[in-house]
């Protein structure tokens, strides 16, 4: 592998591989530098399920039609219109052509899972899951004759004059040295690094668990930011959601989430509630119990079910803790038990008519004079046996990252960085200032992968 | 059953049913996504549902090195091979020809010496073409049990699967929907279509599901083959040799080409395949069988393109001797796993 590359990508996720497969279709010689070995390459890609887009027709596995100003919509509301709108719009517009343009680069869709029949529309998934899609990537980049190194860490990009002159990695124990005419920065945020973390968010931190990629630990960000590079978001904002408390520390994905909670009693390690679990519907609520759960001594929650709710919900990774009673789960769970029986005796005292309890919409089934009040979906807990799970915040993504144009490319206080391009989880705050629209990181990696391979590919020939 | 085989299935299981990411794949997900729990019948019904094909393995972010070690097509397969073996009758030889092919080879030198003895010790008085070596009579009397015991066998078998199962009344749709999908053998498409990931790790290829239909195609061309002959024989009173366009003849020449090629690049394909993906202790086994069909295959064509030679005896022993062998060792060797996927596939049919 001794030869001049014109560009290279570093990262090796869902953004890295459209900017390098569009690169190469230009006709650049690309080399990825992707810090994972291959069993975990593509970053939080491998995590994904689907890829929102827009449609004016049924296309794909989409139905109906979603159009522009719809999307545009939906991200504003979770973004509390933390966005830039030209760079959404762009996202948004060019998401229809991104659809076909995957399927001829190998990626196959399939129909919305079960559990999931409100995304059919908006979201394509893929089949197998993110992974699936990483894979036919990585075979069709292989094809344009891209180079792949894994286990190739960067540490340093020098920055002078308004441009990357090279780049510093390591690779099989040896320090390397690459001088390409541009560089593509496709390497996500840095929520791995549990340091970084802690000093963004303070000590809590170390009780996070990271959801996704044990590789995404923010070293490029780190070293550009620090040599000035025009930085988007801050450092303590981070995408989190309250996830099952036995999952791994790392990597853990879609299968820790709990949606059990609108069906529960939720109460901190002194069994004492802390907020509504019946507020919304769970989509909409799992990203602010993620923060609630922070702010809890030790960071953690505990959910109790009783008998009624069991199968009201998805299916966990882990199966619950189980007990014939509320004490005998106390004890299995660590809380102290006169203290939970007297938290779930008042919230049992304070449910009312629970006929009209319907487990999928807002049924107003509350509580009354509770405080805090459940104001949805509220039965009492009473019908042993009784189920109980811990809860964590669990990290999806940091949203600190790089300030980009409509072009995908870098700027520092001289002006545009001649040959640096960022795409994905890395420049994505850029766009999601806040909040999080499911499917929504893998538009802005596919349209700005796709852009920055296509304006490096012009830069370098 | 073997309690830890199913358990290690069940908790991967458990692991899929929180993720659904596969869905679309093949027959499995959609049947597992259905149960919250799984009973040990349930393991065994998904295991008998899996064809193998490892997309789920290559699109799973939750495979080795990562803690959850899942690797469920491996987990199945070895769950597959158990049921069969445990609901095999009689027991005691169930648990040979699954994982040895060295006692699928012994049991075709056992055959090839019974039918050279059949030649020299019951022979023929008269007859014409094969019927001079061994006489009609004697070649019935050898094959007509050791055809019927199989058939005896699997049907008790399969009685015990669809027991496990639980598995209800069947009704012809329940067949009909069954039989789809192994004709178009879909559970080796995939979802997309694009067939499975065997022989080169992620890379999509039909080329497993071609082999398997030449085998299964032309195993069924030969059946028909030596089906027509018996009517032939029996009810039309035309007796072999039979003339090169006759029905006998074309369904058995191009069943045994495909037989013969289908065996051959199956095998190649699965010396390729990576072992850890399906049930490593079976690999001798399922290879000998090949190898075993094959034979039966190759050495049928050479009797035919041989047959009027000095040779013919002593190939129509070894293809005689192959295909006994071949008969009395099917409930025990991966030839009983068509009758299972069927069974499988029909019962799936039922709960869709």
């Amino acid at each position: 592998m001794h030869r001049d590359y014109d560009i290279t990508v570093i990262g090796g996720g869902n953004a890295a591989l459209c900017a390098a497969m569009t690169a190469a279709e230009a006709g650049a010689k690309v080399l990825i530098l992707e810090a994972a070995p291959k069993p975990y390459r593509g970053g939080n890609s491998r995590h994904t399920r689907n890829f929102r887009c827009m449609h004016t027709g049924p296309l794909g596995p989409l139905v109906d039609d979603y159009s522009e100003e719809e999307y545009l919509a939906d991200l504003l509301k979770v973004t509390g219109g933390k966005t830039n709108q030209h760079l959404a719009r762009l996202a948004i517009r060019t998401s229809e052509e991104c659809l076909p343009w995957m399927r001829d680069h190998g990626v196959r869709f399939q129909p919305s899972l079960s559990g999931t029949l409100s995304l059919g529309r908006t979201n394509a998934f893929f089949m197998g899951g993110g992974k699936g899609l990483v894979n036919a990537y990585y075979r069709s980049a292989e094809r344009l004759g891209v180079d792949v190194l894994y286990e190739a860490h960067v540490a340093h990009l020098e920055l002078d004059g308004g441009r990357v002159t090279h780049i510093d990695y390591t690779y099989e124990g040896r320090t390397c040295r690459i001088a390409p005419k541009a560089v593509i920065v496709a390497s996500g945020g840095f929520q791995a690094d549990m340091d970084w973390l802690a000093r963004a968010w303070g000590p809590a931190a170390q009780n996070f668990l990271i959801r996704g990629s044990p590789y995404n630990r923010g070293v490029v960000l780190a070293d550009l930011l620090e040599q000035g590079v025009h930085s988007v978001g801050e450092a303590d904002q981070c995408h989190a959601v309250a996830i099952d408390g036995r999952s791994p520390k790392f990597d853990g994905g879609i299968v820790t989430r709990l949606d059990c909670v609108p069906f529960s009693v939720v109460v901190n390690k002194n069994a004492e509630r802390f907020y509504d679990e019946g507020e919304d519907v769970w989509p909409k609520r799992y990203a602010i119990w993620g923060r609630l759960v922070a702010a809890q001594p030790d960071q953690i929650g505990y959910v109790i079910i009783d008998a009624k709710s069991l199968e009201l919900f998805m299916p966990s990774v882990f199966p619950p803790l189980k007990a014939d009673t509320l004490d005998d789960l106390a004890n299995q769970m660590g809380l102290p038990a006169d203290k939970l029986r007297k938290t779930i005796d008042g919230f049992n005292a304070a449910c009312g008519d629970t006929s009209t309890f319907h487990p999928t919409e807002l049924d107003g089934v509350a509580t009354n004079g509770l405080k805090p009040p459940k104001t949805n979906w509220a039965r009492p807990i009473t019908d042993p046996p009784f189920y109980g799970y811990s809860l964590r915040t669990g990290v999806t993504f940091t949203y600190l990252g790089l300030k980009v144009d409509e072009n995908a490319q870098c700027s520092s206080d001289q002006g545009p960085i001649q040959n640096l391009w960022a795409a994905g989880e890395t420049m994505a705050g850029s766009i999601l200032g806040q909040g999080y629209l499911a499917g929504f990181g893998m538009t802005i990696g596919t349209v700005f992968g796709r852009i920055a391979g296509r304006e490096a590919a012009a830069y370098a020939n | 059953m073997q309690i830890d085989l199913v358990q290690e299935a069940r908790r991967q299981a458990e692991i899929c049913n929180a993720c659904r990411y596969c869905e679309g794949y093949c027959s499995v997900f959609p049947a597992l996504h259905r149960e919250r729990a799984f009973a040990d019948g349930d393991i065994t019904q998904l295991a008998n549902l899996c064809h193998n094909c490892r997309g789920c393995y290559y699109a799973c972010q939750y495979t080795a090195p990562h803690e959850f070690d899942l690797n469920l097509p491996k987990a199945l397969a070895e769950v597959r091979r158990d049921s069969w073996e445990s609901y095999a009758w009689p027991q005691p030889v169930a648990r040979r020809f699954h994982t040895y092919g060295g006692a699928i080879a012994l049991s075709l030198v056992v055959g090839i010496t019974l039918t050279f003895l059949a030649l020299r010790f019951i022979g023929s008085r008269d007859g014409n073409g094969f019927y001079a070596v061994l006489s009609h009579n004697a070649m019935v009397a050898i094959f007509l049990p050791a055809f019927l015991f199989p058939l005896v066998s699997l049907a008790k078998s399969l009685r015990r699967y669809w027991r496990a199962v639980g598995g209800q009344t069947l009704r012809f749709r329940n067949f009909s929907a069954a039989l789809s999908m192994v004709a178009q053998m879909k559970d080796l498409a995939a979802g997309h279509g694009d067939g499975c990931n065997y022989e080169d790790e992620d890379r999509f290829s039909h080329a497993r599901r071609y082999a398997h239909q030449a085998i299964m195609y032309g195993f069924l061309l030969c059946f028909a083959a030596t089906s027509a002959g018996t009517v032939m024989h029996y009810v039309l009173d035309m007796p072999a040799p039979y003339a090169i366009w006759s029905v006998p003849k074309v369904f058995g020449l191009t069943g045994g080409v495909l037989l013969t090629v289908g065996c051959g690049w199956m095998a190649a394909l699965k010396i390729r395949a990576e072992r850890n993906l399906g049930d490593a202790r079976a690999w001798g086994g399922d290879l000998g069988f090949i190898a075993l069909l094959g034979f039966v295959a190759f050495s049928g064509l050479m009797l035919y393109a041989l047959g009027s030679t000095a040779a013919m005896p002593v190939l129509l022993a070894l293809h005689l001797g192959s295909v006994l062998s071949f008969f009395l060792i099917t409930p025990y060797s991966k030839m009983a796993h068509g009758f299972y996927r069927l069974t499988a596939l029909i019962r799936e049919a039922q709960q869709k």
